[in-house]
C-alpha cells in the first residue's frame, strides 16, 4: 500500500472581518484604515503599532478552519469525512484540491487528484447541454480528446439525450445536476474528492451517483467523500474522519467514527409532534411527543443494534370517555422510504385502555433490535375501536448505530440487507441424521 | 526531505509552484474553453448577433471622424480620414475590450476560482482571444474601407502582428493589475471603464500624432497606445505616417514596465483569491 495523501500538521486561518459586511473590502476601507493608521503613528510615533495599523485591529479576528490536523490516505482508500458545519470539512477539501492555500503545514499528493466540490461548476446558463459538456469537463481537468471519447457515456449517464443543443437555462433543475454529476462522474483522476454533491437530485438518481463512486472505487482509486449523508457513507467509505471544530477528532473505520459522531453530536431524538397539522384521523386521541430510551432506560441518541429499544409515545385523551381497544401500530421505513416493518399492538395482542383522564404513556419495546446501522423514518398510527383516532405519516426519524447483535461483535457489510437474523451454522457429521 | 520527492504535489503556505509555466501549458485546453465560451455566449439571444462587431466600430468611427475631421478640422496626413480613424480603432477597440474584459474576468468567474484549481492567470488572458476575434471582423471593415477608397497597402503590413501583440501585452499588463485588485477592491469594476472612455481622447484615435506639438511628442508616448496606434498607421497608411523611433521605444518600454508589474502582483495575490472573492 502507497500513501497517496499525506497531511501532516496543516492549518488554515481566515481573517474575519466584523464591521464590513462583504467578505471584500472596497478601496475606501483600505485608505481611511491606512489613513488612521497613518494619524495613529504620527500622533503616537513611539507607540508600536506592530503591524496594525493597517488592518485596524479591533475590526477583525483570527478564525482557525483547520488546526494541526495530520492523516495519512492510502492508495484505494475510501474516506467519508463527518463533522457539523463549519467543523472544517469543505476547507480540508479546498485546501487539498488546492483552491485555498494552508495557513501552516504540509500536504503531499501522489497522483492526479479531482475535485467536485460542486455539481456543475462552470456550467453557463445560456450555452446547450452539449457545450456545458466540453466545458465543464474541461474545467474538472479533462482534455478535449478525452471527453469527445466519453461524450456518449455521459449524456446516456445523464439521460439528457433529447435536449442536448437546448440551453440548461430551459432545463429542469433535476435534467441540470444530472447532466452536471455525469460529466463529474466520468472523471478518471487517481483521487477523486467529492463535497456534499449528492445531497441534490432525486432518490433514484443519488443512488445512481453512488452506485458510479463505488464503481471509480472498485478501480482502485482514492476517494475522500465529505456528506452529512450517513447513509451514504456507510455504503461508500470504508474509514471515516470525523473533524470537530477544525480539529481531526477521530480517524478509523468507518462504523466505529460515524457511533461516535451520532453520539457526541446529536441531542436526545425526541421528537414533539404537537405542532404537526399534517394528521388523520378522529384526534380523540393524540400523540404529542415521542421518546427514545436504550437498555437502561436512559433517554438515548440513537439506538444500538442488539440492544434494547424503547419508543415511549406521550398521548393525550380528548374525547372525555374511558377508550378501550387502543391499537398503536408503528410502521418503520428505510432511507428510500420503503416500509421494512410494523410493530403493531393488535398483531401482538396487546391494546391498551385508557383512562378518561388527559395525559398516557404507551411504550413499545424491541428486546434486541435487529436493525442494521442506518437513519430510520417511522409512521405513527393509532386507532380507537377500529376507528382511525390519530395518524401520522413520516412521523420523524431515528438512527441505530452497530452493535452487539452478534456475539462476534461484528456486522454484516453495508448494503447487504436490511436485517440481523439470529442463525446458527454448524457443520454435519456424516452420520448426523438431524438434518432429516 | 527525502520523502518529498515521491510526491508529486506538494502544499504549503507560500510555495511558490515549482511548475508555474509548466502547469499552465498542462492546462492551455482550459484556456482555450473558456474564450471559446465567452465569444459562444456573446452574442446568444441577440437579435442581430456578430453583427453587432461590424455596428460597435463603424458608429464609433464615423461619430469620430465627424468630431475631428469635419468640425475640427484636423490634418488628415493625405489619407482619407475615416481610413485615419480606423486603422486607430482597431488596435484601441482591441485593447479597451481585453482591458475591461479582463478587469471583471476574475469577480466574473467567481464560482471557478472558489469552487476548481487551476492557474488563475488563464481566466484573464483568456479574454484576449474574444478581443482577437473581434478584431478579425473590424479588419475586415478596414479591408473594405480601403478599397472603397482605393487606399494601396505596402510591404508594411507585415509588421502588423509585432503591433498587435504590443497591443495584446499592454491590455493584459493593465488587465492583470486590475483583475487581482478587483478581486480585492470592488472600487475598480467602476474606475475602469472610466480609464477606458478617458484613454480614448487622450490616445490618438481620432486624430493623428502629428497634431502634437513636436517638443511633446516624446512625453506623450508614455502612453503605450500612442506607439501602438502610430505603428498600426505606420504599416497600414504608409506614406504620411513616419516612424517616431525614440518614442516607440518608449511606448515598448513602458508596456514591457506594466506587463511585468501587472503579472508581478497578479501572482503574489494569485495565492489569497479564493479566499477574498
Amino acid at each position: 500500500m502507497t500513501t497517496v495523501i499525506k497531511v501532516e500538521n496543516l492549518s488554515k486561518r481566515y481573517i474575519i472581518g466584523h464591521r464590513r459586511e462583504a467578505s471584500y473590502g472596497t478601496l475606501r476601507d483600505s485608505l481611511t484604515e491606512g489613513g488612521k493608521g497613518l494619524a495613529r503613528r504620527l500622533l503616537h510615533p513611539f507607540r508600536s503599532s506592530a503591524g496594525h495599523a493597517f488592518t485596524g485591529m479591533p475590526d477583525t479576528e483570527e478564525f482557525w478552519a483547520l488546526k494541526g490536523i495530520s492523516f495519512d490516505v492510502q492508495q484505494g482508500d475510501r474516506i467519508g469525512i463527518l463533522g457539523r458545519n463549519g467543523a472544517g470539512k469543505t476547507t480540508l477539501l479546498k485546501v487539498l484540491s488546492r483552491i485555498t492555500e494552508p495557513t501552516e503545514g504540509r500536504a503531499s499528493i501522489r497522483g492526479r487528484i479531482s475535485s467536485l466540490l460542486e455539481v456543475g461548476t462552470g456550467f453557463h446558463p445560456e450555452l446547450t447541454g452539449r457545450e456545458n459538456i466540453f466545458l465543464n469537463g474541461a474545467i474538472l481537468g479533462m482534455g478535449r480528446e478525452e471527453i469527445r471519447g466519453k461524450f456518449d457515456e455521459i449524456v446516456a449517464f445523464a439521460e439528457v439525450e433529447k435536449f442536448l443543443d437546448t440551453p440548461v437555462k430551459r432545463y429542469s433543475s433535476g435534467m441540470y445536476v444530472r447532466l452536471a454529476f455525469a460529466v463529474a462522474a466520468h472523471l478518471e483522476p487517481e483521487i477523486l474528492v467529492v463535497d456534499e454533491v449528492l445531497a441534490v437530485g432525486d432518490a433514484a438518481f443519488q443512488k445512481k451517483c453512488l452506485g458510479k463512486m463505488e464503481d471509480v472505487s472498485r478501480e482502485g482509486r482514492t476517494i475522500l467523500f465529505v456528506s452529512h449523508n450517513m447513509g451514504a457513507i456507510r455504503n461508500l467509505c470504508r474509514k471515516a474522519i470525523w473533524l470537530h471544530g477544525g480539529i481531526l477528532k477521530k480517524l478509523g473505520p468507518v462504523e466505529q467514527v460515524i457511533s461516535d459522531y451520532l453520539l457526541d453530536s446529536q441531542g436526545p431524538m425526541a421528537i414533539s409532534l404537537d405542532q404537526r397539522r399534517d394528521r388523520k384521523g378522529t384526534g380523540d386521541l393524540r400523540c404529542e411527543n415521542i421518546g427514545f430510551y436504550g437498555r437502561d432506560g436512559r433517554e438515548v441518541q440513537a439506538f444500538t443494534s442488539g440492544q434494547t429499544a424503547r419508543i415511549v409515545f406521550h398521548f393525550r385523551n380528548r374525547s372525555g370517555n374511558d377508550l378501550r381497544n387502543v391499537h398503536l401500530s408503528i410502521g418503520i421505513d428505510d432511507q428510500a422510504g420503503q416500509r421494512i416493518t410494523l410493530l403493531d399492538s393488535e398483531v401482538v395482542g396487546q391494546n391498551a385502555s385508557l383512562s378518561a383522564a388527559g395525559d398516557h404513556r404507551l411504550e413499545v419495546t424491541v428486546d434486541r433490535l435487529p436493525l442494521i446501522p442506518g437513519r430510520y423514518g417511522f409512521t405513527v398510527y393509532c386507532a380507537v375501536n377500529g376507528e382511525v383516532a390519530d395518524w401520522i405519516q413520516n412521523a420523524g426519524s431515528f438512527e441505530v448505530i452497530s452493535g452487539p447483535f452478534f456475539d462476534t461483535g461484528k456486522m454484516p457489510p453495508p448494503g447487504q440487507g436490511n436485517f440481523l437474523l439470529d442463525c446458527t451454522f454448524r457443520h454435519l457429521e456424516p452420520d448426523d441424521r438431524s438434518d432429516g | 526531505m527525502g520523502t518529498e520527492e515521491s510526491f508529486d504535489t506538494v502544499i504549503e503556505p507560500g510555495r511558490g509552484m515549482k511548475h508555474y509555466w509548466a502547469e499552465l501549458w498542462q492546462y492551455r485546453g482550459l484556456f482555450y474553453f473558456l474564450a471559446w465560451r465567452d465569444i459562444l455566449v456573446r452574442y446568444k439571444q441577440t437579435v442581430i448577433g456578430v453583427a453587432w462587431s461590424v455596428i460597435k466600430p463603424l458608429l464609433t468611427m464615423v461619430v469620430l471622424t465627424v468630431v475631428f475631421g469635419k468640425l475640427a478640422r484636423l490634418p488628415s496626413g493625405g489619407v482619407p480620414y475615416p481610413i485615419l480613424v480606423f486603422a486607430a480603432m482597431l488596435p484601441w477597440q482591441m485593447f479597451s475590450s481585453t482591458l475591461m474584459a479582463s478587469s471583471n474576468s476574475l469577480v466574473g468567474n467567481t464560482n471557478l476560482l472558489s469552487k476548481v484549481y487551476f492557474p488563475r492567470l488563464i481566466v484573464p488572458s483568456s479574454t484576449a482571444i474574444v478581443s482577437l476575434v473581434d478584431f478579425a471582423v473590424s479588419f475586415v471593415i478596414l479591408a473594405g474601407l480601403m478599397v472603397w477608397y482605393r487606399h494601396a497597402v505596402t510591404w508594411r503590413i507585415l509588421a502588423l502582428p509585432l503591433f498587435i501583440l504590443l497591443a495584446m501585452i499592454t491590455a493584459l499588463g493593465f488587465g492583470y493589475l486590475f483583475s487581482a485588485l478587483n478581486v480585492r477592491y470592488r472600487d475598480f469594476r467602476h474606475m475602469v471603464p472610466f480609464m477606458v472612455q478617458f484613454g480614448l481622447y487622450i490616445s490618438p484615435v481620432g486624430f493623428s500624432t502629428q497634431v502634437v506639438p513636436e517638443n511633446w511628442r516624446l512625453a506623450y508616448s508614455i502612453n503605450p497606445m500612442v506607439g501602438v496606434i502610430d505603428g498600426f498607421r505606420w504599416a497600414l497608411l504608409g506614406k504620411g505616417f513616419g516612424f517616431y523611433l525614440p518614442g516607440f521605444l518608449l511606448s515598448v518600454a513602458f508596456t514591457v514596465l506594466i506587463f511585468w508589474l501587472g503579472l508581478t502582483y497578479f501572482r503574489r495575490l494569485e495565492r489569497t483569491f479564493a479566499d477574498v472573492i
